[in-house]
């Protein structure tokens, strides 16, 4: 049966329903994917390279061509930094607490901590 | 586990704190997600066939190298989109592979032939105005990636629209014949745009389950009230009237009432028998097809610059 749900972007499949994203049996050469890569966009001189996004490409010289053409077309950059996706590791955002809460009780380290008399000037 | 999970996950939609890819989610929010962000890169993708048609015969280097911008925005846009869709899990291969076999789906819309030039200027008002008033709620939606590829996507999409605009008003301007063309490209245009919103809110069940996701915001007739309100006071500029006899301001609602939308006519598009539908896909998958070799000898390249 056809599920009917339809909202923008979303115009429902002939199939089965919600997409399978374990079915992989297809004749299109499932596997043979351009390994994906990481983009950063340095968006002017001085400032720093920025995550944009992803896309496919069979090297490094292809990911920043391809990078120019998807993520430069207004002037967003003047320098591109591609890395593939397979590299990046990430932190667990289960483990968030723990490797951040820690810094909560340290209010001092913030220089509004320390209450000085107004005459003090410049500081 | 699975509640306590599920109640963070909620929480944390609820107080606007976007859920990122590696985040625990609802496996239906996951398999939501990929369908609508992947059917709607389809779109951009499937989106530039229509106007890629007319290309060739802009009637001027102006025209054309707008017409080229903006079909080349239409691939960044679909791309933007399938990233985000595989930060979900699934592979690039698997979606292209749902588009090519039809079990995924693409805006119907784009299943309507562009008979003559106005009908560029048509779909970038009309068909694009659409898009983007469903797509600005979209830069808010729950799941990061998405909701930043709409942001870049929506920034873009805000030409599209004016220079379809001005390219009716162009033609609204010109001798009796342009004239002539532009009215008949609205009268073509003007309904299946109506569609594109989707059914009436009772015939879209689902829309509670994304509303509290926040994937979506605004249900499929609020949208569509907004866009008919505004385009009714746009097509005035144009001195062109829309197809739609019952089309009229209701002082009490603050709104333009409006007529019966052919739902069957939209249905039986979906089902595949729309004027293009063969058409649309067999273009995509000629241009995979095609392809093949171009994707094959670049990761031979790679490969034998590796050994090098």
């Amino acid at each position: 049966m056809t599920i009917r749900k339809f909202y923008y972007g979303d115009y429902g499949e002939s199939k089965n329903g919600a997409a399978d994203i374990s079915s992989a049996n297809s004749s299109s050469g499932v596997g043979s994917e351009w390994p994906l890569w990481e983009v950063f966009i340095r968006s002017k001189q001085g400032l720093d390279h920025k995550h944009a996004g992803s896309l496919h490409a069979a090297d490094a010289a292809m990911a920043i061509e391809n990078a120019r053409d998807v993520y430069t077309r207004r002037m967003e950059g003047v320098s591109i930094w591609v890395v593939e996706s397979k590299h990046i590791h990430a932190s667990n955002p289960d483990d968030a607490d723990a490797l951040y809460d820690p810094a909560n009780d340290k209010a001092y380290r913030h220089p509004t901590f320390y209450n000085l008399p107004e005459a003090v000037k410049h500081m | 586990m699975e509640t306590n999970l599920e109640t963070v996950f909620q929480d944390k939609v609820d107080q606007e704190i976007k859920i990122e890819p590696k985040d625990w989610m609802p496996d239906k929010y996951r398999q939501t997600l990929i369908r609508q962000i992947s059917q709607h890169a389809h779109s951009e993708i499937v989106g530039m066939l229509p106007e890629g048609n007319w290309i060739t015969r802009a009637p001027s280097l102006r025209r054309k190298a707008i017409l080229i911008a903006k079909v080349q925005d239409e691939a960044g846009h679909g791309l933007y989109l399938y990233s985000a869709a595989e930060t979900l899990g699934i592979s690039r291969d698997e979606m292209y592979d749902q588009l090519h076999t039809g079990k995924a789906k693409y805006s119907s819309i784009f299943n309507y032939p562009t008979l003559t030039w106005a009908d560029i200027g048509a779909i970038g008002w009309l068909v694009d105005g659409a898009a983007i008033l469903n797509q600005i709620p979209l830069c808010r939606t729950s799941f990061g990636p998405y909701a930043r590829a709409m942001v870049r996507v929506c920034k873009e999409e805000s030409f599209h629209q004016r220079q379809g605009f001005e390219l009716l008003l162009t033609l609204s301007q010109g001798t009796e014949a342009q004239k002539d063309m532009c009215q008949d490209a609205i009268n073509r245009w003007w309904w299946p745009s109506l569609m594109m919103f989707g059914p009436n809110d009772d015939a879209s069940p689902h829309t509670a389950q994304s509303m509290k996701w926040k994937i979506k915001r605004f249900s499929n007739d609020e949208l569509r009230q907004k866009f008919i309100d505004m385009i009714a006071e746009q097509v005035k500029v144009l001195n062109m009237v829309l197809p739609d006899a019952d089309l009229k301001w209701n002082e009490e609602r603050k709104h333009y009432d409006f007529g019966k939308i052919n739902w069957e006519e939209f249905w039986q598009v979906v089902g595949g028998n729309g004027p293009c539908n063969k058409q649309r896909l067999d273009a995509r998958k000629k241009a995979w097809a095609d392809g093949a070799w171009v994707r094959e000898a670049a990761t031979a390249y790679a490969e034998k610059k590796l050994m090098s």
